[in-house]
């Protein structure tokens, strides 16, 4: 069953991945392999938007929580936008709000990225 | 107390299932009249709970059975899995500290804190060879 897809595109100069449906232990490898392509490619500003985003398991925000160190050692960072509110308190329940920068919209990462890149 | 409904569901050990699984309850438990709030609690801790016997009782072995039993009421819906693998440590259900996690690269240990604050109960028997979780939510 295909129940999630993630599409990556360029705004503003920076990589923004769209997730869409739901990211459980068997979709996950779909993220980990997106998130490796950029860190790869020295694409160290990534933005993550999850408007679509309907449902996350813990292993999805595994695969967050295991790239979230290298792409900040490489002084860059990963940010999380456009969360729907089931979405959110499960990032909450599991405290990431204290690990990752995670915002109302997509528009907010980009001022972001572009203030310390500036 | 009105009687139990009891839906069945035998399911092979793999990732590649969980939807289903997701899909099962779901169904049930708004046929039942129980919230969307309630269903997306319910759906995840299962789901994490499923993923656990595939990766750590069964080690991934697809040939391996998961036996998947829902019981509803207008009281309380609970679900049961019963697997053959690897007996289950129970450990600390503390909130896992992410920032340390993160540091260690560490991705797993999330589950088992996930679905004892998502539900009501939850118990685990070893009979016979057999794992049973038993996590039960409260129509509240």
């Amino acid at each position: 069953m295909k129940n999630f897809t993630v599409n990556q595109r360029i705004t503003a100069g920076f990589y923004i991945l769209d997730l869409k449906g739901e990211l459980d232990a068997h979709t996950a490898s779909q993220l980990e392999d997106a998130l490796k392509n950029l860190i790869n490619k020295n694409q160290n500003n990534i933005i993550v938007n999850c408007e679509n985003l309907e449902y996350i398991a813990s292993a999805g925000l595994g695969v967050f929580m295991a790239y979230i160190e290298d792409v900040r050692s490489m002084g860059g960072d990963i940010k999380l936008t456009n969360m729907n509110d089931k979405v959110y308190n499960v990032f909450d329940l599991l405290g990431f709000p204290a690990l990752y920068d995670i915002l109302e919209d997509e528009k907010d990462a980009v001022s972001k990225f572009s203030e310390n890149n500036g | 107390m009105d009687s139990l409904t009891t839906y069945h569901l035998t399911i092979p050990a793999t990732t590649l299932r969980l939807a289903e699984v997701r899909s099962f309850v779901e169904k049930h438990g708004k046929e039942h009249g129980y919230s969307a709030e309630q269903m997306h609690d319910v759906r995840l801790a299962v789901d994490e709970a499923l993923t656990n016997i595939i990766k750590h009782a069964y080690e991934k072995d697809s040939t391996k059975k998961i036996d998947i039993e829902l019981e509803i009421n207008s009281e309380k819906l609970c679900v049961t899995l019963a697997d053959t693998g690897k007996a289950f440590k129970v450990r600390a259900l503390k909130q896992p500290n992410v920032l340390e996690y993160a540091r260690q690269k560490k991705r797993g240990g999330m589950g088992l804190y996930l679905i004892h604050t998502l539900m009501d109960s939850v118990d685990y028997y070893r009979k016979e060879g057999k794992n049973e979780i038993r996590m039960c939510k409260n129509r509240g």
